[in-house]
């Protein structure tokens, strides 16, 4: 079902929860340290795991000797590829983005070949720590070290060592003949780009390029996982989804997915990079081998290495304009690194490159390549800031030559209700004119500036998604509210869940309880990610809570004896007709509640569904810099972010998730990059070295939100999570741009990179 | 008749066809209709394409209705962060 | 391998466990005491996620060995509040929704107490200074940096009266 039902709910104008600041239900156990995440769980008799990984960056596996390891006293078990079913290639949708599971399996430990430094070659578990960690030292793994490639062009080369010997390059006819890294060619096409550049009478042509960078959660991956001698699972781990924990390990190990249960501890972040396994199911087969519980923690160190970090890119832009700046034709290439196995962003990247903006004639071509460094996992707007960073420069470029304002030239060219987008489908119920507005008539953009600083402006979009979502509303007998759903709270979800329920319930905010439920105990609800939960399974929550209010109109027209197509709900109470003798029927909800043992027993509803109709999400973005000419420091003054949110829930974690996405996008411009040495190893695998913006870098970050409702959603939400960090990069390298008047075109924009380029002039 | 429009992906099964009218009430319908017409595009569409209809995206959406004049586009489907 | 008996105070009160020589305060703090508020979030002391305030000083407990906490004195997020009543820190950061996922909170929070504590008054200025040990990746600092201030003013006032 996608349809929601319209009737019981409240009219907009007279909302009285949406829109409202309350505490967060799950507040107090955040500030109080009672919060239980991923490493905080212990069970009774549990092992201590740890992950030997290859230090090398590409080599063949020859030989695995565990012997010495095994006979060390206290360890209890230890697993490589050969516990593991070898799978075939099979596509398999885990509840959002489809995943290869003999390379998800081959991810989680390696098989024949090590593809990148990091990669799993055997798991051990112990009856402490320290004892894992020398049993791990005692495996004797010998390598036949091969040749490496990590960046994207040199692994797109003909004579490049190859990774996969089966890997033929999808999306190009023919066929190619032999194999290579490119896993697969994305191609979008309207009209003739080549005939329109020749055509135009400015054309900007311009490469970039940008690092891998890492999402930066701050608590490592970390689970506990038991299987019982009956094959019967269980997981308590942190993730974007107990679900997919659930079907990601049953497909590795081999087993039935209702043999598992799946727990969702809290979530220390994930920005995408918790939205696949690495340790569950490595976890469940050390315990199946053990008959013990099995925690496994990752360090720093291997949160780096051997976890999702996102693409670095080449790209390389043509844009070509009339004199007035309407922009007629755009050539995008954009060649990404996926990592050890393909699944880069290239395709989403491929599609928002231009989603922004009205073009006749266009071609964007996304090339999916696979490196020798970890696979890449999904990180907030999978790609889009990458194209934007390439694009928003490139226009940016565009409006100088021209001698436009910066938020003209993409008024002028942006998308607007009815245009058809770059990717396909028609525009309806966009805001992007109003972010723009907003960011125009802010007192920001005409602030005054001094010396050694820069404005730069720039846009961002991303599609958000619905899909499957499961919520339960059950009353209490005092007439309370619990609201269960099946997604992990990583921002705050609890709090609008609740909401939503209030608002439908008629309940004060506080009387409404939710909870995140574990696999057994909720239907099937899909990742925590792609900006869907507020949308999709508050859809859900609120379909719920129009059940129980259907319910309850039928329990009072029950009491009243009277049809129940009399009954009305309004403002937390059925209202029925006037009595025989005249006098008003209402029966509020905790009376209905508490008479819910006469009236048919417990009032609950669950509801589940596969949301639809998601509105994508614009944002328009004002950075100032001060960029020190002697060090090449770039210090970010001001920063304000405009997002079209459809309508904010709870405003202050909407606000919160700009701001967020803002910070990153300014860590991925200045400092963020996986930096490896000649043999392929990461260089700087610790926050001391991979540098995160920490609170001095930051000013105070302006999150403004516009309000263009979503028709689709009950209270008219579209997806917030995503689109905040599409324009930073390119917000950045312009205003870092319009400081030095000196072009760069490579991310990070670190002191010694713009020192050398002030320098050279 | 439902206008289709296919993203390049499709390409390989359509023998470069990108464009096609398909009498179909439903996605279901539609997709069925195609395999026919195309051997392997209906399998291809259900594991890796969202469905744009009438500039609204669908995905794993059988039943969601396409009218007589409908514009679908077949584009790879998105996940997310 | 034998191990160490230590005896210090924890958020006030006497605690006694026995430890290895190499474990970390961190560790014998989540292990021992099953006080899992501090948390690890790298490990090297970049990250101030285990920050402590160890004999009136903010520590990230993940560089102490947990055999140099003999006879010393621990404040960690779990003694922060008194009884059911939150501190002021606390509470702001709730009321300023200074929060998202939630695990650098406690690191936060003592690092903010151990600011208050030395200095009832901070710029914004200083106050991002304090805290750049305390990495957040959720919320950009913004909401973090106004609860903390907000609590600060609160204090102040309190103090006054």
């Amino acid at each position: 079902m996608s349809d929601a039902p319209t009737k019981n709910r409240p009219d907009t104008a007279a909302l009285k929860v949406i829109g409202t600041r309350p505490v967060r239900p799950d507040g107090v156990d955040k500030v109080t340290g009672r919060a239980a995440y991923g490493a905080d769980f212990r069970a009774p008799g549990m092992l201590t795991g740890r992950v030997k990984r290859s230090p090398h960056a590409h080599a063949r596996i020859v030989s695995i000797d565990t012997r010495k390891a095994r006979a060390l006293a206290g360890v209890k078990a230890i697993v490589t590829a050969a516990d593991f079913p070898d799978l075939a290639s099979q596509e398999y949708e885990a509840g959002e983005s489809a995943s290869n599971l003999r390379d998800l399996a081959m991810n989680v430990m390696a098989r024949n070949k090590v593809l990148y430094q990091g990669h799993p070659v055997a798991a051990v578990a112990a009856v402490s720590a320290s004892i894992a960690e020398a049993a791990v030292a005692l495996i004797e793994v010998t390598y036949e070290t091969l040749p490496h490639v990590i960046d994207v062009e040199a692994a797109m080369a003909p004579d490049a060592p190859l990774l996969h010997s089966h890997l033929f390059t999808e999306g190009v006819s023919p066929r190619p003949a032999s194999p290579s890294n490119i896993a697969k060619r994305h191609l979008f096409v309207r009209g003739d780009v080549d005939a329109a550049l020749a055509a135009a009478e400015v054309v900007i042509d311009r490469r970039y390029t940008t690092q891998a960078v890492h999402q930066g959660y701050i608590e490592p991956h970390a689970c506990v996982a038991e299987m019982a001698a009956d094959g019967q699972c269980q997981v308590w781990s942190s993730s974007q989804g107990q679900f997919m924990v659930r079907t990601y390990c049953a497909k590795v190990l081999g087993i039935e997915i209702s043999d598992i249960r799946v727990t969702p501890a809290e979530i220390g972040g994930g920005f995408g990079g918790k939205t696949t396994v690495y340790l569950e199911p490595l976890a469940l087969a050390l315990s199946r081998q053990s008959g013990a519980p099995v925690k496994m923690v990752m360090t720093r160190e291997e949160v780096f290495t051997a976890t999702g970090p996102t693409s670095g890119s080449v790209m390389h832009v043509r844009l070509g304009a009339t004199r007035e700046g309407r922009i007629t034709a755009a050539d995008v290439e954009l060649k990404f690194q996926a990592g050890a196995f393909p699944g880069s962003p290239a395709g989403a990247a491929s599609m928002t490159a231009i989603a922004c903006y009205d073009v006749a004639d266009f071609r964007v071509v996304g090339w999916d390549v696979v490196t020798n460094s970890p696979k890449v996992a999904a990180y907030r707007a999978p790609g889009a800031p990458i194209a934007a960073f390439a694009v928003e420069s490139a226009i940016e470029e565009l409006a100088q030559q021209l001698g436009l304002d910066p938020i003209a030239i993409r008024r002028l060219n942006g998308v607007r209700d009815g245009m058809k987008a770059a990717y396909g489908p028609t525009f309806e119920n966009i805001g992007f004119m109003e972010t723009l507005d907003a960011i125009e008539s802010h007192p920001h953009y005409k602030a005054p500036l001094g010396p050694n600083q820069g404005r730069g402006v720039a846009v961002g979009f991303w599609f958000n998604i619905g899909g499957e979502s499961s919520a339960a509303v059950h009353l209490s007998e005092d007439g309370g509210a619990v609201v269960a759903t099946g997604s992990p709270d990583i921002g705050g979800s609890r709090a609008s869940m609740a909401m939503m329920a209030a608002e439908v319930l008629g309940l004060p905010v506080e009387r409404v309880r939710p909870i995140v439920a574990d696999t057994a105990s909720i239907g099937f609800t899909g990742l925590t990610g792609g900006s869907r939960t507020t949308f999709a399974t508050g859809m859900a929550v609120v379909q719920a809570a129009e059940k129980v209010i259907e319910e309850l109109k039928r329990r009072a027209a029950l009491i009243w004896d009277v049809p129940v197509e009399t009954v009305t709900w309004e403002a937390g109470a059925a209202i029925g007709p006037l009595d025989p003798k005249g006098g008003a029927r209402r029966l509020d909800l905790d009376t209905l509640a508490a008479q819910s043992g006469r009236t048919g027993g417990p009032i609950s509803a669950e509801v589940s569904l596969n949301a639809q109709g998601a509105g994508p999400g614009f944002g328009a973005h004002i950075c100032d810099v001060e960029v020190d000419p002697e060090t090449g420091q770039v210090t970010v003054l001001r920063y304000t972010a405009a997002q079209d949110v459809g309508r904010a829930i709870h405003p202050s974690y909407v606000e919160g998730q700009v701001q967020g996405g803002v910070a990153q996008g300014v860590g991925w411009a200045l400092n963020e990059e996986y930096v490896f040495d000649v043999d392929g190893r990461m260089e700087n695998a610790g926050f001391l070295d991979y540098r995160v913006p920490v609170a001095s870098d930051l000013p105070m970050i302006d999150a403004v939100l516009v309000e263009v409702p979503n028709p689709r959603h009950p209270f008219g939400a579209k997806g917030v999570g995503e689109v905040p960090i599409v324009p930073p990069l390119a917000a950045v390298a312009n205003a870092v741009r319009a400081a030095t008047g000196v072009r760069l075109d490579d991310l990070p924009l670190s002191p010694p990179k713009i020192r050398a380029a002030l320098q050279k002039g | 008749m439902a206008h289709v429009v296919a993203c390049s992906d499709c390409l390989d099964f359509t023998g470069g066809t990108a464009e096609f009218d398909v009498a179909a009430d439903t996605v279901r319908r539609m997709i069925l209709e195609l395999e026919d017409r195309f051997p392997g595009l209906g399998d291809f569409i259900e594991r890796k394409m969202a469905i744009a209809i009438d500039g609204e995206i669908y995905r794993n959406a059988y039943s969601a209705p396409l009218k007589p004049d409908s514009e679908v586009y077949l584009i790879p489907k998105i996940g997310g962060g | 391998m034998s191990k160490i008996h230590i005896s210090a105070t924890v958020n006030g009160d006497p605690v006694e466990f026995l430890t290895e020589a190499g474990v970390t305060l961190l560790d014998a703090l989540r292990d021992e005491l099953a006080l899992t508020g501090s948390k690890e979030g790298c490990g090297s002391g970049d990250c101030g996620a285990c920050s402590v305030i160890l004999d009136g000083r903010l520590t990230c407990s993940c560089l102490i060995l947990a055999a140099e906490a003999q006879g010393r004195r621990i404040e960690t997020i779990e003694g922060m509040a008194r009884g059911g009543e939150l501190h002021p820190l606390q509470q702001k950061f709730l009321d300023h929704a200074a929060l998202q996922c939630g695990f650098c909170t406690p690191g936060l929070l003592i690092a903010a107490k151990a600011l208050l504590d030395a200095n009832p008054d901070p710029t914004e200025t200083e106050t991002r200074y304090w805290l750049a040990g305390n990495l957040c990746r959720c919320t950009g600092y913004d909401k973090v940096i106004r609860a903390v201030m907000d609590a600060a003013a609160e204090l102040r006032q309190v103090r006054a009266a």
